[in-house]
């Protein structure tokens, strides 16, 4: 019986593969081929001057090491995470705070739908068309600020472009509009997942909501946790849209909102591929680190496995 | 239900797309189809049945086509209200392919089309692109060879003797070699608020304004003051930019070296001085809201720097309100002559279509009918000394927006004078990086050294080959 | 015995006022950040209904003005074509989210319901794709494409969407709370073939979670400028984030604000429309997931 069982297991595993075809082939062709031209790129001086090809010239390393000591790196890898966490953490507060009233059943919230409807509607307008629209309503003459002149709050117009905090607030702000409300989505279908015995019965045994909150939701709720933790870092790092129109590719003032993947577009402007290469190539190595400090903090492949 | 809202939707899209379709049937205007009707027979372009049946055309915007659609005879539009729908010529279509320039878009496709045109399939290949002068030199340098030299197609000097001479040195080669023409003489001077200079100068008159902005210290000490009566000297320091930059001793880059000039320097301190005394902005141009809000009256903006083609297009003349709208500009050269701007057409190197190329080229830019034309349709300062001297003879070149001036005389005079020898295929890049980092400058959030080092990091970033230091 | 059913009843009287402040409070919050978010479209169909000298000259104002006909009028008239381009938008977006989540679900499937030997390895593998910035490989990816002779083609817009490594991760979260592998078993002893198990039982299952990130999908890729702007050239192949773009940059000649806006209104409209459409839809099928799970 269980021979005939673990043979007919075996065969139906075959379908893993089989299942598996569709996405590896894509992947394989539309993203590990480019990859890997990319990744060969940045081993050479390859660049337009004008129509001309300068290169393909084997260099080594030169492309890495030019963008350590003249590129300022560092520094659009600090704008980038600051920036970052400029949108998130009150993202990450304000999503989960939502989430939990959402799906606490005790608090009956009427308009539940109107509300989820509401704050989703943000993600869906264009990232241009969102910073084209912040930077004609934040512009020296724009309506936000001649509201606060003629409020009395400002004696004069205040030039948000030309601060670097505000910029950065203003950038990190947009990106929490954008994206806080699909967030509330993805940790109230994670809540919604519990067991809701699990709070009936600590709701009995006394439980205030805070106490149900941070006792009985937050952990549970730590695989998808993780899961918006990484794929905001990796979106974040990725960030390009917005900053690119608000400061027209500048990241003005003085590059202080430039962040990595503008850098990069910059060396793509320029068609300048094997810098453009190197520069992927470290944007790839940070997004490992990154994402894997964020898995090791959470550590959730461990309990599965020993779940398992 | 929802399938219902969905459905009434979809059903109510079409009937505008279709009530869109009849609205270009209904609304063709009488005079495109007249005038392209009659010429079609006459226009008989020797197209022997060697050359191709499309013809393709990579422009940025739609001014071309429409200068096509509304001058070329025997052009007929698909659509007259959208003239980049394209049309036919013959028995030739038309097909325009827009990129827009945003963030380089159209110089990339420009690199990514031109190289290997040649080897494309006959409909596909690009027969005519067109260029500005920013970046011109990278297209009609001879070793790229993407544009080909006019005499090839059969156009000979003598054809192109009425154009200013700066117009053919742009688009001239190392080898002396002509490979593009323009149907636009861009030079430009500065456009005041007349209103503004009677109150603080006294006067309106354009040589008598002229007396308060003939050098810069003299425009400098002219900023004081309009700025005791609140007014700006000009709506931002961009502005004047290009007529510094317009009148350098060396070119950006020479010999594959960045070079930063005196007179971009000194640009960089009147500017400084002017932005510290809250006598100018630092406003972009085009969505700058100083910038905009000059074109209106309360904007209390004296002056602008532009040729024919800004003050027609770009001052909001068709605003009710605006300055231009009651015809409340002046024009006068200013401290320095410049030029601004100006689209080429080049004949893409592996066309199929030479005959019908070489005849677009010349009756645009150098048809003293078609080009008259052009000038009184469109306003366009037009690239014909005749056409010019014409216009100028008599009140057909007068401008409302000008409060009846007649600019031509000043316009065809300042074209003349145009060089273009201090021009260098890096122009639009390094004025791009130069205006940012001196912005940042301006305001204080750098000094001039550290502006200086990023501006060279912004140049080494564009252009890998050129030394900075 | 009777005390203790006073103190409950106690206790549940101040839980009640408690729970009202409660209430308030969010009530409050919600309000707020439901004018945080809908504050920005409010702007722009203000703006879309006024005239480009009104939008120069005199700032924001809070009632709309009578210019959405004319500038909708401009925008059809203009030289971007405009509805070609939202039938392009409608097409790409909509085969990338039926794509994405079709193939994203059968990828999760195979690694959350056979065992075989390099499914740990094709996991984490997976997840480390997850990391790859899109825009890290676009160089590659646009030489590719050029090799192909695929530049002005959908394809290379569409098809990429089966390897999504971020639905198929949401997908596989989901599948462990949500589909037990019993009843695939059960399935089987039926004698169903582990094709119709996947489309007939799987996918159905899985409907909430495909819904959602169809949504996810097909408007990010609506919104998508980046790929899409390498890739399309012609004019009547363009989608709707290239148009917007032109508009704004391409011809300072014609440069009309009310345009500008009206363009961006009509571009989010149809997206808000099909939204609110699924909404109930989306919110009652994470709710039934949950109840599921």
């Amino acid at each position: 019986m269980s021979k005939v069982k673990r043979g007919k297991v075996v065969r139906y595993n075959r379908w893993g593969y089989i299942f598996l075809i569709p996405f590896m082939v894509t992947f394989i062709i539309f993203q590990l081929i480019p990859l890997c031209t990319t990744i060969y790129n940045s081993f050479f001086e390859n660049y337009m001057s004008g129509l001309k090809q300068v290169g393909p010239t084997f260099i080594g390393l030169e492309n890495y090491k030019t963008l350590i000591t003249e590129g300022d790196l560092g520094k659009y890898f600090t704008n980038t995470l600051i920036v970052w966490l400029i949108g998130f953490v009150p993202q990450i507060i304000l999503s989960l705070l939502l989430g939990a009233w959402f799906s606490d059943p005790s608090l009956r919230l009427k308009g539940q739908r109107f509300f989820k409807t509401v704050i989703y509607l943000p993600n869906l307008i264009m990232a241009s068309a969102f910073s084209m629209l912040f930077f004609t309503l934040f512009s020296d003459g724009g309506p936000i600020n001649s509201m606060l002149v003629q409020a009395g709050i400002l004696s004069e117009p205040f030039k948000f472009f030309s601060s670097i905090s505000a910029t950065r607030i203003l950038i990190g702000f947009m990106n929490f509009v954008m994206w806080f409300g699909n967030t509330t989505i993805l940790l109230m279908a994670g809540m919604m997942g519990i067991d809701p015995s699990l709070f009936e019965a600590a709701e009995v045994d006394g439980a205030t909501p805070r106490q149900i909150f941070w006792k009985i939701t937050l952990p549970l709720l730590r695989p998808i946790l993780v899961y918006v933790l990484i794929t905001s870092l990796i979106g974040g790092l990725q960030m390009f849209d917005v900053p690119q129109i608000l400061t027209n590719g500048e990241g003005s003032p003085v590059r202080s909102s430039m962040t990595l993947i503008m850098y990069l577009n910059k060396h793509l402007y320029s068609k300048n591929y094997g810098m453009a290469g190197a520069l992927s190539v470290y944007l790839f190595i940070l997004t490992g680190i990154l994402s894997f400090i964020v898995f090791k903090l959470t550590g959730p492949q461990k309990e599965k496995k020993e779940k398992k | 239900m929802k399938k219902k809202v969905l459905s009434a939707l979809l059903a109510s899209a079409m009937v505008a797309s279709m009530m869109a379709g009849c609205n270009n049937g209904g609304t063709n205007p009488a005079p495109s189809s007249s005038a392209g009707q009659p010429a079609q027979s006459g226009t008989a372009v020797n197209n022997d049945a060697a050359e191709g049946k499309v013809l393709n055309i990579q422009v940025w915007n739609e001014e071309f086509a429409s200068r096509l659609t509304n001058h070329y005879p025997g052009y007929e539009p698909n659509d007259a209200n959208n003239p980049t729908a394209g049309g036919k010529i013959g028995d030739v279509t038309v097909n325009f392919i827009v990129t827009a320039n945003q963030n380089n878009a159209y110089q990339n496709q420009l690199d990514a089309v031109l190289p290997g045109n040649a080897s494309l399939d006959a409909d596909k290949k690009t027969d005519i692109f067109l260029v500005e002068a920013d970046y011109a030199l990278k297209y009609v340098d001879a070793s790229a060879n993407v544009a080909m030299p006019l005499s090839e197609l059969g156009i000979s000097d003598a054809d192109l003797s009425k154009q200013y001479q700066y117009t053919k040195d742009i688009v001239t080669d190392a080898n002396g070699a002509i490979r593009g023409a323009s149907w636009q003489a861009c030079s430009a001077g500065l456009i005041y608020n007349r209103a503004a200079a009677k109150e603080v100068l006294g006067t309106d008159d354009p040589a008598k304004v002229q007396e308060f902005v003939k050098d810069w210290d003299t425009f400098n000490a002219t900023a004081a003051k309009l700025g005791e009566k609140g007014y700006l000297v000009e709506a931002s320091v961009n502005d004047s930019f290009r007529v510094y930059s317009n009148n350098v001793t060396s070119p950006w880059v020479k010999d594959g070296k960045l070079t930063i000039d005196n007179n971009i320097m000194k640009w960089v301190d009147d500017s400084k001085v002017l932005y510290d005394a809250k006598y100018t902005t630092t406003d972009p141009l085009w969505d700058g809201d100083t910038w905009k809000g000059g074109f209106y009256p309360a904007g209390k903006v004296f002056a602008y720097f532009g040729p024919a083609w800004f003050f027609n297009f770009s001052m909001g003349a068709d605003q009710a309100g605006s300055i231009a709208n009651q015809g409340g500009w002046g024009l006068t050269t200013g401290p320095q002559g410049f030029f601004w701007g100006g689209t080429w057409i080049c004949a893409a190197q592996g066309t199929d279509n030479p005959t019908l190329v070489k005849d677009i080229i010349l009756t645009m830019t150098t048809d003293n009918a078609v080009m008259k034309e052009i000038a009184q349709q469109d306003s366009d300062c037009v690239n014909n000394k005749e056409v010019l001297k014409e216009l100028a003879a008599d009140a057909s070149g007068n401008l409302a927006i000008l409060g009846g001036q007649n600019p031509y005389e000043m316009l065809a005079k300042g074209a003349e004078l145009v060089d273009m020898s201090k021009i260098s295929a890096y122009d639009q890049g390094c004025n791009e990086s130069f205006q940012t980092v001196f912005k940042d400058y301006f305001e204080g959030k750098q000094t001039k050294d550290e502006a200086l080092a990023a501006f060279k990091k912004a140049v080494k970033e564009k252009y890998p080959e050129l030394t900075v230091d | 015995m009777a005390d203790q059913t006073n103190m409950n009843i106690n206790n549940r009287k101040s839980a009640g006022a408690h729970m009202r402040a409660r209430r308030t409070v969010c009530y409050i919050v919600l309000v707020l950040v439901s004018i945080m978010c809908l504050f920005w479209f409010y702007v722009l169909l203000i703006n879309a209904t006024r005239s480009h000298g009104d939008l120069t000259t005199k700032g924001f104002t809070a009632v709309p003005s009578g210019y959405l006909i004319q500038n909708l009028n401009s925008l059809f008239h203009s030289s971007q074509p405009v509805l070609r381009g939202m039938v392009n938008s409608i097409l790409v977006s909509g085969l990338t989210a039926a794509l994405c989540v079709y193939f994203s679900a059968m990828t999760a499937y195979a690694l959350h319901a056979y065992d075989f030997a390099l499914k740990n390895f094709l996991f984490t593998f997976i997840l480390a794709i997850m990391m790859i910035p899109t825009q890290v490989t676009a160089l590659g990816f646009l030489q590719l494409i050029r090799g192909m002779k695929l530049e002005d083609n959908f394809i290379p817009l569409v098809i990429p969407a089966i390897a999504s490594p971020v639905v198929f991760f949401y997908m596989k979260q989901y599948m462990e709370s949500a589909l037990p592998l019993a009843l695939l078993e059960a399935a089987r002893i039926d004698g169903a073939g582990e094709i119709r198990i996947f489309n007939s039982i799987v996918i159905p299952l899985m409907k909430p979670a495909l819904a959602v990130q169809a949504i996810f999908s097909f408007v990010s890729s609506w919104n998508n400028y980046f790929t899409p702007q390498l890739i399309l050239h012609e004019n009547n192949k363009k989608t709707l984030p290239i148009l917007i773009a032109n508009l704004r940059s391409a011809d300072f000649l014609k440069f009309d604000m009310g345009q500008v806006y009206a363009m961006i209104a009509f571009s989010i409209f149809p997206v808000i429309v099909v939204y609110l459409i699924l909404s109930k839809y989306i919110v009652s099928g994470v709710a039934l997931g949950g109840v599921k799970g």
